[in-house]
């Protein structure tokens, strides 16, 4: 499927603030063989001072900008043309939990793609003992790895309730689940802590959906701003395969990829550094549209 | 020292009595057998030939130097953190020359080792990919930071600085016990222990056979120096601030090396290229010591809570426009797990097994090695397998001994289930060395700090200085938050050292820029610094005045003292309290700016500004209203004096000097006019006039200049207008104007709204007559004046 897609994100502040650098992940990466961006490109207002390119350690494709005088408003546009295939519903041939670990050990790389990045605890992840409970509690029963990630995420998003109002981008992972509401954010977040609890690998995945569904089927949770989801690795022979709890379904040809990581925080859209005294509001705008052949 | 020393061939045996050997504990004073290791004769005979009264006295100039100096250490307890005198041990550690020889050869060996460590583990990784080094202990590893990886440091090398803390054994034989490869403190205070042990053993030192130490320091900046390339780019050291444990260490090498200390907010990147806000504007760093963790560096790719770090720093480096000292991420070699593996890392990259081995370390997260530790764990420390502290700071979660800090015995199951997350550590009973306790001497465990620096010619290492000693026999409280102390280490040679001072190669001296930069942050401190203090002197200078009032009529009832009550209101001093709390603060403050800019300050300008702070104190718990309070302030105000004298007068004219002139000159000059306007207001009591001049400490002057009594045009002339009176607002704007003289020109522009400002305030004080000055036009001038902090922060203080 070919996808347009328009990433809009803007702030306002009350009083001028001094900007200074900006670190965006806002471009979806290349992933071969599913994902392939045809065309892609930046847009600023006001135009920075400065910019540079680069990818990151998970292979994120990464803009720096500079301000270097203060501003009231910055708006940030992505455009891209992405060519998303569909994929294959995989065949479960992931081992048995207890299998999992010789599994990892065996991996002698700390290559971007390495189980053992997404074990540890991360930035926005550490464990946490009631999601650890609450994902023994579901893994009881399941032969493999993948049946386990699998039943958890139907789990989840069976017990959670999606809910954009209900937490903000720095609201911890346990209080959305003591809560049992929260975003595509606090779902991923959540499944990343109790698949981690069980020694899976898993990690964060930052992008897009598709805007309006194919005819007959319901639109998609998290379609309106950026969407998050996760991947776990399910063993040396199914490797990483992407999970979205908010939806209970795996990721597809409904999904674009914008940059993988540990969690939330190695792929954030926009990091800033802000010297500011007011407030400020921001706005984020996301469509996917199918282009139509011809 | 000479072994043969005829002096008086003391009898050791009463300054020895109760120093023995511990059971199964090696000793550096005393050989296997008991006896005394020649080269420490000399030390205990000059020892013993003291009596007790002498021996106090050649100990205090130790302590007395340490006060001095006012070297501190901060030590974190319950109640949050404070400052605590170094805690020096009195009696050096001494070491022969051959024997250190090893050690420092042994030593070069594994920083150079350690410098392959990290060229492979952020760089091809073969450690892993090889089975070397399993990857969960990088992966897992806080301090190992993916955004660094790839990043080749500038000049090819990640490791310039480091030191080895090491024990030695029950066989005698050395082990390393921990890699400090972050960012090590304890050089600094190195050099002032060193200086303080010398206090007390002049005579001993004298006989030159003890190690220097300065040269390492020398080879060290020179090489810091040379890593610049441009011309006009200056060597940073970059501190977490003074809330660091090691603060006062920063600012005292910073002082000593001459580079500029920095916070993360004096610095700033843009287009990939470290720049420092000065009061010159942004000038480029080209090398940074980093005496921070890497973590806290950079906000926007690291720790995104650090409030310490400088944003884009990481890119800097990527951009290869910078060296950091260390390099970020270096860190992550002083994991405890990573010395499980350093014998075979050291056989994989060098192919020879390590010269000194490193204390015995076992990853719980390899199964076999979990296994070992769950049966021996009785002689083993288990802790978090990636904690960086030392084999003798345990965590909470610690089991010493087999047994938990609750004093169960460990669960091996507790072990099994955190396998990944723990590493066990062989039991190390650490040598003893002699400490005076209770005057005698006394047996106590110590390990040893060994700072290595990286030159043009490889590795220096720095003979001597550091080491730790425990205040009990325990090997475990050798730690200096719980209660541990340090003591000098001398290496003593064979043949007579030259001494080698910091002044000696005048080629670096020449070569060193002339002025310096200034960081924003420091210059704003330093304005501060001069107005809190003259902040603080009109206080005290009005506080003295109305208390000589209280004491002559014996009241405090009576217009012009309730007048004087009044002024002391308004600027904060309160005089219902003899010593009123806003005089505190304004000295508390000034304190806190000076402790910033502490590299930047003569010793005795700092003590005399303790001293000042201290007096004050005790003043306020015993000083009663009238006469006693005026003459206490009398005593404050040449002790303030003596500040002003000691920094005003010494300080050499750099444009530090000038802010905190500057800021001395505002506060007098606000000061001054408020008085001026409250004594000559139509409605100010009888006597007003002539407190104006006595506050203004002029009272002889206006004897001399006028023959008539205090009127209101001969305050105003005095004390306004007249340019040759120190203490008028016309004197302290002429000043303002020269030192506006002084400052860098910001790009483009020839002079400062600042400069403008006190050009056209000494132009109108220049013309004026005292006849023609209302009260309007007092509060005019003071609203002009009251304008010129913010006119200088424009242009300097971003």
């Amino acid at each position: 499927m070919l996808y347009d897609i328009r990433l809009s994100i803007e702030y306002d502040y009350e009083t001028p603030a001094e900007a200074g650098l900006h670190v965006l992940r806002m471009v979806p990466r290349a992933l071969a063989p599913l994902q392939k961006v045809i065309e892609s490109r930046l847009d600023f207002d006001p135009l920075p001072a400065g910019r540079s390119e680069r990818f990151d350690f998970f292979g994120n494709p990464v803009t720096t900008i500079r301000y270097g005088e203060a501003v009231t408003r910055t708006a940030f546009l992505m455009t891209a043309l992405v060519d998303r295939q569909p994929g294959r519903v995989p065949d479960d041939t992931s081992p048995p939990l207890e299998d999992l670990k010789a599994g990892i050990r065996a991996i002698a790389s700390l290559g971007p793609q390495a189980p053992h990045h997404f074990l540890p605890p991360s930035p926005r992840v550490s464990p946490d003992p009631i999601v650890t409970a609450w994902a023994a509690g579901i893994a009881v029963g399941a032969a493999s790895v993948f049946a386990i990630v699998s039943k958890l995420c139907a789990a989840l998003h069976e017990e959670m309730v999606f809910d954009p109002t209900s937490t903000a981008v720095d609201t911890p992972f346990s209080e959305a689940f003591a809560a049992r509401h929260g975003v595509c954010q606090d779902f991923s977040h959540v499944m990343i802590a109790a698949l981690r609890s069980l020694g899976i690998p898993a990690g964060y995945v930052s992008g897009f959906l598709r805007t309006i569904p194919p005819e007959g089927q319901p639109r998609l949770e998290g379609a309106d701003a950026m969407h998050a989801w996760v991947t776990a690795w399910c063993g040396p022979g199914m490797g990483w395969i992407e999970f979205d709890p908010t939806n209970n379904l795996i990721a597809g040809e409904d999904h674009v990829v914008v940059a993988l990581g540990r969690d939330y925080f190695d792929v954030a859209p926009v990091k800033g550094n802000l010297r500011m005294s007011g407030g400020q509001t921001s706005l984020q705008s996301v469509d996917m549209i199918v282009r139509q052949p011809g | 020292m000479d072994q043969s020393a005829p002096n008086e061939a003391a009898d050791l045996s009463g300054l020895l009595a109760g120093y023995s050997l511990l059971p199964g504990i090696a000793d550096e004073l005393l050989d296997g057998a008991g006896n005394v290791r020649p080269v420490w004769l000399p030390l205990l005979q000059h020892l013993a030939s003291l009596d007790d009264e002498e021996r106090d006295i050649a100990l205090n100039r130790a302590d007395q130097y340490l006060r001095d100096g006012g070297v501190y250490f901060r030590h974190y307890g319950k109640n949050g953190s404070t400052e605590r005198e170094w805690p020096l041990s009195h009696i050096p550690l001494l070491i022969e020359k051959a024997e250190w020889d090893t050690i420092a050869a042994a030593l070069t060996e594994r920083a150079e080792l350690l410098e392959q460590v990290m060229a492979d583990i952020y760089g091809e990784n073969r450690l892993v990919s090889e089975g070397i080094l399993p990857p969960e202990l990088l992966a897992a590893n806080p301090e190992w930071l993916r955004p660094v990886v790839g990043i080749t440091p500038r000049g090819g090398k990640f490791l310039h600085h480091v030191a080895f803390d090491i024990g030695r054994g029950p066989d005698g034989s050395w082990w390393v016990l921990g890699d400090r490869t972050q960012a090590p403190s304890g050089a600094g205070f190195a050099l002032e222990t060193r200086m303080a042990t010398n206090r007390s053993f002049s005579a001993l030192f004298r006989q030159n056979r003890v190690m220097r130490l300065a040269g390492f320091y020398r080879r060290f900046r020179d090489m810091l120096q040379s890593m610049c390339e441009s011309e006009n780019s200056r060597v940073g050291i970059l501190t977490p601030g003074p809330l660091n444990d090691t603060y006062f260490e920063h600012a005292y090498i910073a002082r000593y090396l001459g580079f500029t200390l920095m916070q993360g907010a004096d610095l700033t990147v843009q287009d990939g290229r470290l720049l420092a806000r000065t009061v010159g504007g942004l000038k480029p760093v080209e090398v940074l010591w980093r005496r921070l963790d890497s973590a806290w560096a950079d906000p926007l790719e690291l720790e995104e809570d650090s409030q310490i770090g400088t944003p884009g720093l990481v890119e800097a480096l990527r951009a290869g426009s910078c060296t950091l000292v260390n390099a970020l991420g270096s860190g992550a070699l002083e994991a405890r797990a990573m010395m499980a593996f350093m014998p075979r890392i050291a056989e994989f990259l060098t192919g020879t097994p390590l010269a000194m081995p490193n204390i015995a370390t076992w990853w719980c997260g390899a199964p076999a090695a979990c296994e070992y530790v769950v049966a021996n764990s009785a002689r083993m420390t288990i802790d978090k397998a990636m904690s960086t502290g030392l084999p003798f700071d345990h965590g909470r979660d610690a089991v010493i001994a087999g047994v938990t800090t609750d004093g169960a015995p460990v669960n091996p199951d507790w072990i099994r289930d955190h396998a990944a997350g723990l590493a066990a550590q062989e039991i190390l009973s650490l040598s003893t060395t002699p400490a005076l306790a209770g005057g005698r001497l006394t047996p106590r465990p110590m390990s040893m700090r060994v700072f290595l620096a990286r030159t043009r010619n490889g590795w220096t290492v720095m003979p001597g200085g550091f080491a730790r000693i425990g205040h009990t026999s325990n090997s475990a409280d050798i730690s200096m938050q719980r209660g541990g102390s340090v003591c000098d280490v001398w290496v003593v040679s064979d043949r007579i050292e030259q001494p080698e001072t910091l002044l000696h190669h005048k080629v670096t001296a020449a070569r060193r820029s002339e002025l310096g930069i200034l960081p924003s942050s420091a210059a704003d401190n330093l304005l501060w610094l001069g107005r809190y203090v003259e902040r603080a002197e009109d206080q005290i200078r009005l506080l003295r005045a109305y208390h000589l009032r209280v004491a002559e009529t014996g009241s405090a009832d009576y217009p012009l003292a309730s007048h004087i009550a009044d002024q002391l209101t308004v600027i904060g001093a309160d005089p219902a309290e003899p010593v009123p709390p806003g005089l505190a603060r304004n000295l508390e403050s000034a304190l806190r700016c000076a402790g910033r800019v502490r590299d930047r300050f003569s010793t005795d300008g700092w003590n005399s500004l303790v001293d000042l702070d201290r007096t004050l104190r005790e003043f306020a718990s015993r000083v009663t209203a009238g006469d006693d309070a005026a003459r206490a302030y009398s005593v404050l105000l040449r002790k303030i004096s003596g500040f002003s004298g000691l920094v005003h007068e010494n300080m050499y004219r750099f444009t530090g000097w000038r802010f905190l002139g500057i800021g001395r000159a505002i506060e007098r000059s606000l000061a001054m006019l408020r008085l001026l306007a409250d004594c000559t207001a139509p409605d100010a009591p009888s006597g007003a006039l002539d407190l104006a001049i006595e506050v203004g400490d002029s009272i002889m002057t206006h004897r001399r200049r006028y023959t008539v009594d205090t009127d209101r045009y001969t305050a105003i002339d005095l004390l306004l207008l007249d340019e040759l009176n120190p203490r008028s607002v016309h004197h302290q704007c002429r000043a303002m104007n020269e030192h506006a003289i002084f400052l860098p020109r910001p790009a483009g522009e020839s002079t400062t709204p600042f400069q403008t400002r006190t050009i056209s305030l000494v132009t109108a004080l220049s013309s004026a007559s005292a006849e023609t000055v209302t009260g309007e036009r007092l509060a005019e001038l003071q609203a002009q004046v009251g304008e010129l902090h913010g006119l200088l922060a424009e242009s300097y203080l971003h």
